[in-house]
């Protein structure tokens, strides 16, 4: 008869102790991890997407020039497309990439439209905004692969995979916010969109810097290539855009590249600030923060013009028809209403928006 | 690979497991490797440096052992033959072999450290010469590498060469052996400097896994990771902002700079050897005690028997005495003694060779004038003290104080700021800069500097200085009972078992919290890695 090998007394113990002191850890990295849910809300983006039950036939990548300039909620209503944007502070292409990746293990949407902006980075930038656009993905290769991408020379996989490594230094700042959102976190945006409805008319901008070198980096041009190949492995229409923001500056000789890119690989290409006044953009009222970014009435201005695009070129389902939809949207035309209102509600009474 | 970074702790992770895993005969060359691909990743080049000493030292100590017994045999073959005189002779004569050996061995060995650590530091003081003397010429420095931890394991395998020549250690038969214990990584890059038959036994016999040994090696390497990541590492941003700055923090503030420069370095040196001695213990391997709670001394000459203790005691066995018992040495101190007379002349051996001590234990430390005055500083604050010996001794037949608590705890206090004070030469970038802030921090001093803005100026937030508070509190009482009641590991493992289970957990919890890691922190280097 073979004998068994027992184990130890103290292993049991030690791996009661081990699971008490992870479960401890766990809890101890949801509390000290930032929330998002006000000052800062854009690191709350990326997380949002997971909660969504319905899938998009169009997806948006990109930094704040997609998740501030176009409404899903706009193309919804008046085109019944269901899309979704997947952006957030200073998205670098690759991470631009990776979100499109992480989101095609969930559903494959017809169109992908990624604004161009982000391809003047050629090397990873700030750590803040890395961990803004990363820290909300779920766990998977995908995400690694992201990290990997995009750490600064400081930065570090263990702090991506253990967030507590990261956070650990928060300890003295927390707050009942960060009790309060340990497990579940309000929602912050519309499909991805972040809603201002405040008014900064356009001002003058300094002169653009002259460059040595106009070329686009080869490290996030890569990274358009290899976006352009997944979605054309899985069926995908690629749609570059750029969206009809003043700053920074978008220089024509980068413009030409693109649209070069584009043509070579057929593509469509827009770049919405030459086209701003077929949009119907006013800088005077369109935008809330002197031209950076859209407001709602831009980005709607913006969404319905592009939509009228997408509707008639692509074979996109009309879902205003589909009873889960329709509740679904029903729900979320609410929210943003409400929003909407109570945006207004804190312009008129403070002159600002404050909570948002 | 700093001992407070990720992959260190992977790496001794990995080591531990195999350490208990593989069969016990590969536990030291596990080792061996374990120490080579340690210092491999700190640098490809350091192993040519590493592996010329070793080697040295293996083929000097080999043939001083085979002298030895050369001798040994011929004076046994010969015992029936050989008088007296003629024995000594023989004897003298293999010593003198053994002992053109050994020199050999020194001088390729400490003339490596020497001319990779003091080179540019010649250059410079003989370009700052040059200059004096109005010369326009400067001689350029050179790009010398300075191997990780050369100054610890240098002296560490010089002492174990010594002690072949003196008959005190045999000699290590197999150079693998004496190879692990000349690079054992752990202790490679700060110390301690360990003797050779303090350490071999347990460095190459096998060890059975021992939940009590690993447990408290363990509890040594969390507190060791605490002192490091939560206080020292936190405090150094306030130190920095300091001593960075000598324009803006005068008086009251340099007095803060020293006094938490003092924690700092503590925190840091002590955590240090805590890691290291803690990693050796999980594999049943004693490193000897380099701290016996220093701070807690009542005099520089026993803060000096307490601190980097197997420092000082290298140079007691390897300078202080040989120089002492030297022949010119005994010659000079008989001419003294005849010329001056009995008070002075007994006392010249002792001065010089504590000179040579002080002045050797400053220039190891580093390449700069700050050391050396450093060194030199601590041997004047112990020759004065020892001089005034008689005083002392009369203050205390009139007063009987000697053992009363509140004096004994002036007398701490007393030698807490006179070793800080010596520590200044440390921060200030040159020696008149630190003579200048050690005046201008009595003649600068203003209470009303020392406020609640100024303090959040050092780079430090209220929550960190409430935590230091706690911690400095914590770090006291750990030394009060370590001093009173022994080893604080023996007390916990002799608690409930919850409770032993509760410090490992309430340690991890600190360090990965209040550690002062990762982005945003400036995470240093262990101060003494830089020696």
């Amino acid at each position: 008869m073979i004998k068994r090998k027992r184990l130890p007394g103290w292993a049991g113990k030690a791996a009661l102790f081990l699971a008490v002191l992870l479960v401890t850890l766990f809890f101890l990295q949801r509390l000290l991890m930032p929330k998002y849910m006000s000052d800062i809300v854009e690191g709350a983006l990326t997380a949002e997407y997971y909660e969504e039950t319905t899938e998009h036939e169009v997806l948006f990548v990109g930094d704040c020039e997609v998740y501030e300039n176009f409404s899903p909620i706009t193309l919804y209503e008046e085109y019944g497309i269901s899309s979704y944007i997947r952006g957030s502070a200073q998205q670098l292409a690759w991470q631009s990439y990776y979100l499109l990746e992480d989101t095609l293990r969930y559903e494959t949407p017809k169109a992908v439209v990624f604004n161009v902006l982000a391809l003047k980075y050629d090397e990873p930038q700030s750590e803040a905004y890395n961990r803004m656009t990363i820290d909300g993905m779920k766990f998977s290769k995908t995400k690694l692969n992201a990290v990997k991408a995009s750490m600064t020379d400081r930065e570090n996989m263990l702090d991506y995979i253990f967030p507590i490594l990261r956070y650990h230094s928060r300890w003295s700042d927390l707050s009942g916010e960060d009790v309060k959102y340990m497990f579940r976190k309000d929602k912050i945006s519309h499909n991805g969109y972040y809603m201002r409805i405040d008014v900064r008319p356009v001002k003058e901008f300094p002169e653009p810097d002259i460059l040595a070198d106009y070329t686009l980096g080869s490290y996030a041009m890569g990274y358009l290539d290899k976006m352009r190949e997944l979605c054309e492995e899985k069926g995908i229409a690629l749609i570059l855009v750029k969206s009809p923001s003043l700053f920074p500056h978008w220089y024509d000789e980068w413009d030409e590249q693109i649209a070069a890119y584009a043509k070579e690989y057929g593509l469509d290409y827009f770049n919405y600030e030459k086209l701003a006044d077929a949009v119907g953009i006013d800088y005077n009222t369109d935008t809330y923060d002197a031209g950076l970014h859209m407001n709602l009435a831009g980005a709607e201005k913006l969404s319905g013009y592009f939509g009228q695009y997408l509707k008639e070129n692509y074979e996109l389902t009309d879902y205003r028809d589909d009873p889960q939809y329709q509740e679904v949207y029903a729900e979320k035309i609410r929210f943003y209403e409400d929003m909407e209102a109570a945006q207004r509600k804190e312009l008129e009474e403070y002159g600002e928006i404050v909570s948002y | 690979m700093l001992f407070t970074s990720y992959s260190f702790i992977g790496f001794i992770g990995i080591v531990f497991l195999l350490y208990y895993t593989l069969p016990r005969s590969w536990q030291w060359p596990l080792l061996l490797a374990a120490s080579y691909v340690f210092y491999f990743i700190a640098s490809p080049s350091y192993l040519i440096f590493i592996g010329a000493t070793t080697v040295s030292a293996y083929v000097v100590s080999l043939r001083l052992d085979a002298l030895k017994e050369e001798q040994d045999a011929y004076i046994k073959a010969n015992k029936g033959t050989l008088t007296r005189e003629e024995k000594k002779a023989y004897k003298a004569s293999v010593k003198a072999r053994q002992w053109k050996w050994l020199l050999l061995c020194l001088l390729f060995n400490l003339g490596i450290l020497a001319v990779l650590k003091y080179t540019n530091f010649v250059i410079a003081n003989f370009n700052g010469i040059l200059s004096a003397f109005g010369s326009g010429g400067q001689i350029s420095f050179v790009d010398l590498v300075l191997p990780m931890g050369i100054s610890f394991y240098t002296f560490q395998t010089m002492g174990y060469i010594i002690d072949v020549y003196r008959g005190t250690s045999r000699a290590e038969k197999n150079l693998f052996r004496l190879a692990l214990f000349v690079s054992f990584f752990p202790q490679l890059v700060q110390g301690p400097i360990s003797r050779y038959h303090d350490l071999a036994r347990s460095l190459y016999e096998r060890h059975d896994f021992n939940t009590k040994t690993v447990s408290y090696g363990l509890y040594r390497i969390l507190w060791g990771y605490f002192k490091k990541a939560v206080v020292a590492d936190r405090i150094l941003t306030a130190v920095n902002t300091i001593i960075q700055d000598p324009d803006t923090y005068q008086g009251g503030f340099v007095f803060v700079g020293m006094m938490f420069y003092a924690l700092e370095l503590y925190a840091d040196f002590t955590g240090g050897i805590d890691i290291t001695i803690g990693i050796a213990e999980t594999m049943g391997i004693t490193v000897t005690e380099n701290f016996q709670r220093p701070y807690l001394s009542k005099n520089i000459k026993e803060y000096w028997n307490r601190w980097h203790i197997t420092m000082g005691t290298w140079f007691t066995d390897y300078i202080f005495y040989p120089i002492s018992v030297c022949k010119p040495m005994l010659r000079l101190s008989r001419f003294s003694r005849a010329r001056f007379g009995d008070i002075i002349g007994k006392r010249v051996p002792v001065y010089l060779s504590s000179f040579a001590v002080w002045f050797t234990t400053g220039i190891w430390h580093g390449a700069s004038w700050n050391f050396i005055v450093w060194g030199l500083m601590n041997f004047v604050v112990i020759m004065i003290s020892q001089e005034c010996e008689p005083l002392y001794q009369k203050f205390h037949n009139k007063f009987d104080v000697k053992e009363n608590k509140w004096y004994g705890f002036i007398e701490i206090i007393r030698t807490i700021f006179l070793m800080s004070s010596l520590r200044m030469f440390d921060c200030y970038r040159d020696v008149p800069l630190t003579f200048r802030m050690f005046g201008n921090m009595f003649t600068h001093f203003r209470l009303r500097d020392l406020n609640a803005e100024a303090f959040l100026g050092l780079g430090l937030t209220g929550a960190d200085y409430v935590l230091l508070f706690v911690c400095l509190i914590l770090l006291v009482s750990v030394s009060l009972i370590q001093e009173k009641k022994g080893s604080v590991r023996d007390l916990i493992y002799a608690a409930p078992e919850l409770c032993r289970y509760a410090v490992f957990f309430l340690l991890i919890l600190a360090v990965v919290i209040f550690g002062a890691y990762g982005i945003g922190f400036d995470q240093s280097q262990f101060i003494y890695n830089q020696f």
